[in-house]
Formats: C-alpha cells, structure tokens, sequence
C-alpha cells in the first residue's frame, strides 16, 4: 500500500488512503473516491468513457496514474456546475436530442463536449466529429448526439443563460 | 410523424403514445449519477475474477489452486468441484460447463473464479492456480466439423434443417450463384459485463446484474446452486448496451458461488478482454445460393445452403439456424425453393444471439445475389427488387401466408426517393478527415470514386416455432400516480420511456413511476431481444393499464350515474365525453386505489415440419437501406457517406427513439461491412480489445436520412412493430453494394478488408 495522498477533485481536496500505488485515476475515483461518473469500458484508452478532465485537459481517466495526478485540477462528470437549473446546456442538449440510449459512453462524451466548446464555441460538423472520434458509442450511432451537439451550440449562441 | 389520435386510446396525454418523450433515465445518465451494474458497491465487499483456458481444446490433467488460495487477499477460489447444482448451464438447453473440469472446448472458457479483497490480488490469485492441460488440435473449421469426431457428449451438430416449397426441380432461364462469407462480429457493447451477487441471509443469493432477460439467468443460477428459483432474486441493474450479447449467462453463476462460498458481496467487473471472451459473437458463416429467373427477373427458383459456425456450445444456435434458413431469400416471392440449414459445433468462441439473429447473414448473400440476379436480366436493380417484392398475403419459404402488415415494395420505393447526395467524389480540397482512411494522408483526393448501394432486408419479430412466449406486467393508479412493475430488460433501447408512454396514453396522467425490474415481484417479461419487448412487454403495460382503466370507469360511473361508455380519463380527470351526464373527477381525488396484474400473450405459432413448412413466426418486419460510398480502389480504403433507409415500423411510438434506434443500427451494420471481425487463430481471438476490434466512430458514420413507412401491424399494441433489428440487416449488404460498384470486385466476404476492396490476393 503506498503512503496517503491527496487528490483535488471537482474543488475539494479528497483523501486516498490504503491505495495500491498503481491504481489508475479511474479506479481510485471510482472505487474509493465513490464518483462513478467515469465508466470503465476498455482499461486502454480507446473507448473514451472515462474521460474527464486534468488541469483542463481532456485525459482517459484509465490511462492515468492517480498518485501521478497529485497537485492537478481534476474535474469529473460529476464536478459539471450547471449555471442554472440540474443541468449543463450540453447535458440538457442530450436528453432534449435523444443522444442518451444505454447512456454508458454519456457521461464521457459530455464531457469532450464541453471540452471542445470550451476551445472552439462554433464547431463545423467535421470537427465536432473528430472531437468526439475518441468517445466510442454503440447505441445510438452518433447521430442524435451531432444533435445534441448543435443544439447545445444553438443555445450558447443565442445567449439564453445556462 | 405519426398521427396520434388514431394510434391512440383518445386520452391525448402529453408524453403519450406517438410522440417524443424524454427518457425517465437520461437526466440520471447524463449526470453521471446512473447506476450500472459496475457501479454498485456493498460493505464487505470482495471482488471476483475468472480463470479462463487459453487453449482452444484440451483435456485438464489436473487443477491445482492451492497456491491462489496462499494468496494473501484471497478469500476464495472455486471450481467445477464446488457447484452443488448443475454443474452445466445454457440459454436453452444445459450443454455449456459453468467451470471446465475435464475438457475445455474453447479459449476462454472459465475454470475456476477467485474471490479476493481488490481485483488485482484476484488477477494475481489466477495466475497462481496451476492447471495442467493436455492441449488438443482444435476443431475450427465448420465444415470438417459435419464429419469430425464430436467434441461434446451431444454432437457436433446443432442443427440441420431443410426448408422446401413448391417444386425442386423447377428452374427459369436465367441463373445466378455465388458462395458467401461474414466473419464473426461481437455486440462489442460499451459497458463490460459486471454486477454484484450478496448472500441472503435464507441460504439464498441476491443479484444485481446486466442482463436481457433476468427470470432465466435466474433459473439457470439456481439449477446451478441447487437452489429452488425462488432464492436467487434477481434484480436488473443498469445495463450498458447489449444486442444479444447479454442473452447467455456469463459471470452470473460465478459470482453466486463465490458469495455463497465467502459469505460475502462479490462485485465482478470485466475487462474488455474478458468481455469478448466472455459471451457469444455472431456465428459466421458460410452460404451458398442460386437463384434462378424469367427473363424479366421474376424468380422462379432459390437454393442455398447455409453453415453457421456455433463454436463450442449450443446458445441459442438451434434457432439462429431457423432464422438463416426462413428469411434466406429475403423478402421477396419465391414459389420454389430448397434450403439447407445447418449450425455446427466447433472449439471457437461460442456464437448465438446478435441483433439481427440469423437474418444478417443471408441478408448478405441474398442481397448480393439479387443485384447479380437484376445484372443478368438487364433489369435495374431497385425494379427486380419491386418485381418480387414480398408483401401482404404472400407466403414465406416456410409456405406461411403473411397475414400482417409487410409492406417490402413501400419501403424499396421510400428509400429509393430519398434525396441523393451529390455523387461527386471529394474535391481536392476536401478536408483529409473525411476521405476514406482519415487524415493519415491516405487515399488522395482526386483517386476517390463514389457510388452507391442498394439492399432489402427481412426478420421475424418474437420468438418462434410453437415457442410459448409471453410477458406480465402489473400497473397500480393511487392518488393520481401511476406506478408499472414488469420484469422488461431495459438494456438502452428506451422500454423505459415506451412503458411511462402507453401508461400516459391508457390512464391519461401524466405521473408514472417504473418499479424496478426484478424477479421477486412479478413474473417474467421475457427476453430483450428478437425486438419484441415493444410488442410484448408493451402489450402486457398496455394491458394492464386497461384493466386498471375499466375499474376506474367502473368505479366512477357507480360514484356519479354516468354509463361507463360515456367517461374518458384524460389529462388526470374523469369527464364525460358527451351527453347529459356531467363528470369531471380528478383521478387524486378517488380513494381507493386501483391495480391490475396481468399476463400478454401473442397469438400462438407452430413448429415447422421436416420441410421446414408451418406456421412458425408471429409477425416480420422489413427496411431498405441506400448506401454512398468513397473508396480509394488502389488502398482498399472505404469511407461510408450517406445512408438513406426507409423502415416498415407499424407505428412510430417515438419518433426519436425509433430515429436512434435506426441510426445504430446502421452503424452496426457499417461495422460489419467495413471494419468489424473477431479475429480467430487456432481458435483463439486474436483482437480481443478496442485497439484490434474496430467499431465505428463518428468519424466512421454516415449521414443518415429516415423514411417511416407506417402500416399498422393488426395484432400488435398500437400497431407497432419492434424497430431495433431491421436496421442491422440490410445496412451492410447495401454498403458492399456500393463498394463494388466503386471497384467492379466481387467481393464475397464481410468485414471487406483493405486487401479485398484493393484486389490484392490473399497470401
């Protein structure tokens, strides 16, 4: 077991005690930080469901050691701040458009959602595919959530409050 | 969009029957706060793994897991030994070793689970079990399978069936044939196979897991336990996808053992690996087929013989096999026809449900061959289609007279209309990313040739056969609120959403609570899967809130005078719809509570005979899908453009539900026809992850452009007929179609390959 260390998740200093030093970032805020946002679908980066974001960087939970990620932001699924309301303009954009089916892969598409529309507020079709290309889906094909994607955009553009 | 007043009861809910509902679990599940069956955690909880064999065929000499056991973490390790049941499990018939103990017939069949305090001392306790095999030559071709030594106590033939109509001999002037192959494709769903199993404090288990069908893993558990069926209490927990691949038990027994063993929770997570080791694949196969024709493309005869490679154990190979065989010739009229079926046993993975379930298969071939069959009449391809396109009141190889709604020729004419995308190749400065082979600065712009693809698609809906199926659902109004209990496995598709939906539109509330699915508190609903869950567990929800419906009228009209033909329920009020009699009771208001439990049923159906003639299949459902390709011939590189598909639905509940539902299923099928492929070496899966096993990405998919084609199904609720297969079926044959066009190359085998496409010999 290696000696305790602290994470910052979602703004709070968290404890990881009793940790096997090479568990991933995935297993430690899943299974002892209890934030089961980020989901496990492939333990090798290629899936995208746990992605969440590393000093704002967006980052394959699994692929990350968690004691690696001491002294960095970490912000979960769960760590969303809606600005008004239960829900993100882009998570609300997903439940309006359909996007949601199994819904496995969901939480970590929205977050490479929010995290291209943090870099590029107007994405063309072409680069919101590419953006989400890292986030697999086998349910819905990906159409609804292109939808979900333009709505969201539609929305931000139009100034409502989110 | 579907007209609502007449598919409904007249309730006019808002969230009703017809229109757009959101999902009662997308808030949840875009939050990040749904629990799937991997989520969930227990005090004292230990995690389980599994030891699987990585030889294909052997004998085990011996098992010695002492050594795990001097793991320290270890609580528990467990063989074939320890099983005070059953020690065989299977879907439909127990030929399947929950642990190997003298003969592994596959690579990845499990023989011993391990129960440890983290799941990386469990990984560490499985390396440390010592097994001595005897490794054995695999049998892993299909055909040599017909004639080998059998490698299992029943045989190493699943099943082999004809299916014959009209005359054998009968033959028209025209004659096409060809020799078909797809390779082995996985459900490749995203949230891997876990769950949790707690001992029950009555010698009992309680299971929390993804599944499709909970009260048969639940029998199969306890057959395997040694338990009465009662003891294993099964509830659903959030399910990460499935097509199919959650039909066959996997982990469920290991896990019930290892908490009964340590008297502990077991949670059971698997790795990818582990996951397309661990459950059934879609049986590859190889067809033949000749057609043959009138001049002007009328068929007159149709041939073929269909081997479906099982793998190791049976899975619900048997009526994979009658699928194949039923729907070989796709949806078009045929008078004369002779059809071999046969699903054989190997030491590959074992195969058996996925989407689509048989009807994948010879969609490929059949279609192949129609598009050969329109070139050798010098008939278009989409008119050959129309000239035999099978509708209502024509008959099924099996000699059934379709009496329901199969509106082929509807749907050909509907995707045939949709709007064309320009069929000019991408420009020079086209961007790299949406050239076939990506940004890797491979195909060049100006080699880029685009065509386009045509394919017509069949299947059955609901299980078939004299199979006695059913569905139960229970529905309890108090106090203005519905609440629905029915064990339906909601897996994705949204059953969800469809049973709030039929409620709304039955009761006319707008508030209804779904029990969880569980099988202590109603009994089954059946399978998810052969896309009946709308028709089934939608019909026993439906049923259900009528009944609970009649008592409400009944009870009001005794309350008020008013006759009971006169009361609607609409918007959470009882009013009189017209006359002299003036109600308006808010449904709150009423004090008792008002609850029925029912059982649906679909008409019955019947085993087919030594012909393969009977009336064996509830009801079909057809779609035709347009594919527009790019491909660079010199690479073999292939990027699917556009699809246009138009889709025999009955009724559209949930315009865009059915639209998601359409959309991946094509990306499936685009999966199959470009990329997709478990990859078998000595029957063992080379490409066991998402780094070998490719699935498509957005960058992958097409644009998809939807016709409805709504011609209510008579007999089934709201006329609705099950959307979630059809797409899988005829979305791949119709990008291969489009593919040759590109290249004028045969291509004969799905997944197409680089290779292939380049028409580049196979070394």
């Amino acid at each position: 077991m290696s000696d305790p260390y602290r994470l910052t998740v979602n703004g709070e200093e968290r404890a990881v005690e009793d940790a096997w030093l090479g568990e991933s970032l995935l297993h430690v805020l899943r299974e002892r930080l209890d934030l089961p946002g980020a989901k496990g679908g492939c333990e090798q980066g290629e899936c995208g469901s746990c992605s969440v974001r590393v000093d704002g960087e967006l980052v394959c939970a699994c692929l990350v050691l968690a004691a690696g990620a001491v002294g960095s932001e970490i912000t979960t699924v769960e760590g969303l701040q809606p600005e008004r309301g239960d829900f993100t303009d882009v998570q609300q954009a997903f439940v309006d458009e359909g996007a949601v089916q199994c819904g496995f892969c969901t939480p970590g598409l929205v977050m490479a959602v929010h995290a291209l529309l943090d870099e590029v507020p107007e994405p063309s079709e072409v680069e919101v595919r590419e953006a989400i290309s890292g986030n697999l889906c086998r349910c819905t094909g990906y159409g609804r959530v292109l939808a979900a994607v333009d709505a969201a955009v539609a929305v931000r553009r139009a100034g409502v409050p989110r | 969009m579907t007209d609502t007043t007449t598919t409904g009861v007249g309730t006019q809910a808002p969230g009703g029957v017809g229109r757009d509902a959101p999902r009662p679990d997308g808030g949840p599940k875009v939050r990040g706060e749904f629990a799937f069956s991997g989520d969930l955690w227990a005090d004292g909880m230990v995690w389980g793994a599994t030891l699987r064999s990585p030889h294909a065929s052997a004998r085990i000499r011996s098992i010695d897991t002492g050594p795990a056991l001097d793991v320290p973490g270890v609580l528990a390790v467990v063989t074939a030994d320890d099983l005070p049941g059953s020690k065989y499990y299977g879907l439909e018939h127990r030929d399947q070793p929950v642990f190997a103990w003298e003969v592994v017939r596959y690579a990845g069949e499990p023989i011993a689970a391990v129960a440890a305090d983290h799941p990386e001392t469990a990984r560490r306790a499985l390396k440390a079990i010592v097994v001595d095999y005897e490794v054995t030559t695999p049998l892993t071709d299909a055909e040599a399978a017909l004639a080998a030594e059998p490698i299992h106590p029943d045989g190493n033939v699943f099943r082999h069936m004809w299916v014959r109509k009209g005359d054998p001999d009968a033959r028209g002037p025209v004659v096409v044939e060809g020799t078909y192959e797809i390779g082995m494709q996985d459900q490749a769903f995203m949230g891997p196979e876990a769950g949790l199993a707690v001992p029950g404090d009555d010698g009992g288990v309680d299971l929390i897991v993804s599944t499709q069908w909970l009260h048969n893993d639940r029998d199969q558990i306890a057959e395997c336990l040694g338990l009465p069926p009662e003891r294993v209490r099964m509830t659903l927990g959030g399910v990460g996808g499935a097509f199919g691949g959650r039909e066959d038990v996997s982990f469920q027994v290991h896990a019930a053992l290892l908490a009964q063993v340590t008297g502990r929770p077991v949670k059971v997570v698997y790795s990818r690996e582990e996951s397309f080791l661990g459950h059934v694949h879609r049986h590859p196969a190889s067809i033949w087929m000749r057609h043959s024709a009138e001049p002007d493309g009328t068929i007159v005869s149709f041939e073929a013989r269909i081997l479906l490679d099982g793998g190791a154990y049976r899975s619900s190979s048997y009526h994979v096999v009658a699928n194949a065989a039923c729907f070989a010739a796709g949806p078009y009229t045929t008078p004369n026809a002779v059809v071999e079926g046969i699903g054989v046993r190997t030491n590959n993975p074992p195969c058996g449900a996925m989407r689509g379930f048989g009807a994948v298969q010879v969609c490929f071939a059949h279609e192949a061959q129609m598009d050969k069959l329109a070139d050798a009449c010098a008939v278009d391809r989409i008119d050959i289609r129309l000239r035999n396109a099978m509708g209502t009141g024509d008959t099924l190889l099996t000699g059934q007279v379709v009496e329901g709604a199969l509106p082929t020729a509807q749907v050909i004419r509907a995707a045939a209309a949709l709007p064309l995308p320009s069929l000019d190749p991408p420009g020079p400065d086209a961007d790299p990313l949406v050239l076939p082979g990506g940004a890797g600065l491979t195909a060049t712009a100006g080699d880029v040739v685009r065509a386009t693809g045509f394919a017509v698609g069949f299947k059955n809906l609901m299980y078939a056969e004299g199979y006695d199926d059913d569905s139960h659902a229970a529905c309890r109004l108090e106090g203005g609120i519905a609440t629905v209990t029915c064990a339906a496995a909601e897996v994705g598709q949204g059953f969800v959403t469809l049973a709030q939906q039929i409620t709304r539109e039955v009761l006319g509330v707008t508030d209804v609570l779904l029990a969880p699915a569980e099988t202590s508190t109603i009994a089954s609903a059946g399978s998810t899967s052969a896309s009946r869950q709308t028709w089934m567990s939608g019909g026993a929800v439906e049923k259900a809130a009528r009944a609970v419906r009649q008592q409400v009228v009944a009870h009001v009209a005794g309350l008020t005078g008013a006759a009971e033909a006169d009361l609607r329920l609409r918007a959470g009020r009882v009013v009189a719809a017209a006359g002299p009699v003036t109600v308006d009771l808010a449904l709150e208001d009423l004090a008792p509570a008002f609850e029925a439990s029912v059982r649906f049923q679909h008409r019955p159906t019947f085993p087919l005979d030594a012909d393969g003639q009977g009336d064996a299949h509830v009801s079909v459902a057809c779609a035709a899908h347009r594919a527009v390709v790019d491909v660079d011939p010199d690479l073999g590189l292939v990027r699917v453009v556009a699809m246009a598909t138009a889709q025999d639905v009955g009724r559209v509940l949930n315009p865009t539900a059915a639209l998601g539902q359409i959309e991946g299923g094509i990306a499936q099928g685009v999966g199959l026809a470009t990329m997709e492929e478990v990859v078998l070496v000595d029957g063992r899966p080379r490409n066991p992850s998402f780094t070998d096993y490719l699935i498509p990405t957005a960058l992958d998919m097409p644009t998809v452009s939807v016709a409805w084609v709504e011609e209510p199904e008579p007999e089934a609720p709201f006329g609705a007929k099950g959307v979630g297969e059809p797409p899988v079926i005829s979305s791949t044959p119709a990008v291969v179609a489009a593919v040759r066009a590109a290249t004028g190359r045969d291509l004969v085998r799905v997944p197409m390959l680089p290779a292939a496409v380049a028409g580049v010999p196979s070394p």
